[in-house]
């Protein structure tokens, strides 16, 4: 470590580069593990919010779906802010 | 200990016995040696001994069931089996992987090469290979105090495996490798020598605590040690 950094470090200007690793790390071996690459992560994530947008009004900006992983299990979370449900009928109408 | 690693061997020149392999286990396969004469006694450990998989210049690969065999022999005349597996994830892994009971994942704390102890993991869990402990080498307990390095809980959590030794980083390893005389044979007490000592007895089922890189730096008693370890000339 330079002088420099150890300055910038005190002042909060830059992330330690370790938690940096760490970070890195576990996103990659998020998609490594599940064998999703970002691509296909993207259009999955597209899909799911068309699904959930037919039944709930979803703030889209806002939604996100990203793979997450602990203990070597990944698992996908998807937060999607709801606004309001919109009401079906049984054969698919809005009511 | 068999060095499965037939293409790149190189156990012999670690352990000081390049000068004494005259027998491999492909040999001991095609019986054209018993398995004795191809076994390497080390000089000052006769409880040690080295079978060297293949020489490089091997005409034909040995195959999972090829090792399978040769551990078996193995295992009817040693407590312990020590398998060196060959870098990658290729052959000479597979081969490794398919003799074993259960594995030692040896990593250091930066991001290829826990990416790639990942993998590993995640291959070994597949071939039922169990348990599966890690060994964290190469540790710099200054970097990781100054959060410039993976610290050993970051590691563990990622993948997610019991800890079984840590090695900090140490130039002893060198000279010891230099002379072909293992440091854990050696009375030198250098803080490798210490950890592998330490990994060796938790592997037989002693408790013993693991080394807390943030004392290393700390302690009097450490920095005399590095201190008796400068060299002069």
């Amino acid at each position: 470590m330079t002088v420099k950094d150890f300055i910038d470090k005190l002042l909060g200007r830059q992330t330690s580069s370790a938690s940096t690793a760490k970070q890195r790390l576990q996103l990659v071996l998020a998609h490594d593990r599940s064998d999703l690459n970002p691509e296909l992560l993207a259009q999955m994530r597209r899909e799911i919010l068309e699904v959930v947008a037919r039944y709930v009004e979803i703030d889209i900006e806002e939604g996100d779906v990203s793979l997450e992983t602990e203990d070597r299990m990944t698992a996908l979370v998807a937060n999607l802010p709801i606004r309001r449900s919109i009401q079906q009928s049984p054969n698919g109408g809005t009511l | 200990m068999l060095d499965a690693d037939f293409g790149l061997r190189n156990l012999d020149l670690l352990l000081g016995l390049e000068n004494r392999i005259v027998f491999t286990a492909q040999e001991v396969l095609a019986e054209t040696c018993r398995l004795e004469q191809a076994l390497v006694k080390h000089k000052q450990e006769p409880n040690l001994a080295l079978l060297p998989a293949g020489n490089p210049r091997m005409l034909e690969w040995l195959t999972p069931k090829d090792m399978k065999a040769i551990v078996s022999l193995l295992e009817e005349q040693f407590d312990y089996v020590l398998i060196d597996c060959p870098a990658g994830i290729e052959d000479g892994f597979k081969n490794a992987a398919a003799a074993a009971r259960e594995a030692v994942v040896v990593t250091t704390p930066e991001v290829a090469a826990v990416r790639d102890a990942d993998r590993v993991i995640g291959l070994l869990n597949t071939q039922g290979v169990t348990p599966v402990q890690l060994v964290l080498n190469r540790v710099r307990p200054k970097m990781m105090s100054n959060q410039e390095m993976l610290t050993v809980d970051d590691v563990t959590d990622i993948l997610a495996l019991p800890l079984l030794g840590l090695v900090f980083e140490d130039e002893q390893v060198i000279v010891s490798t230099n002379r072909g005389e293992p440091l854990t044979l050696g009375e030198s007490g250098s803080p490798a020598a210490r950890a592998y000592n330490n990994i060796a007895r938790r592997l037989q089922g002693e408790d013993i605590p693991l080394m807390d890189p943030s004392e290393a730096r700390k302690g009097f008693r450490a920095r005399v040690r590095q201190l008796m370890q400068t060299r002069l000339f």
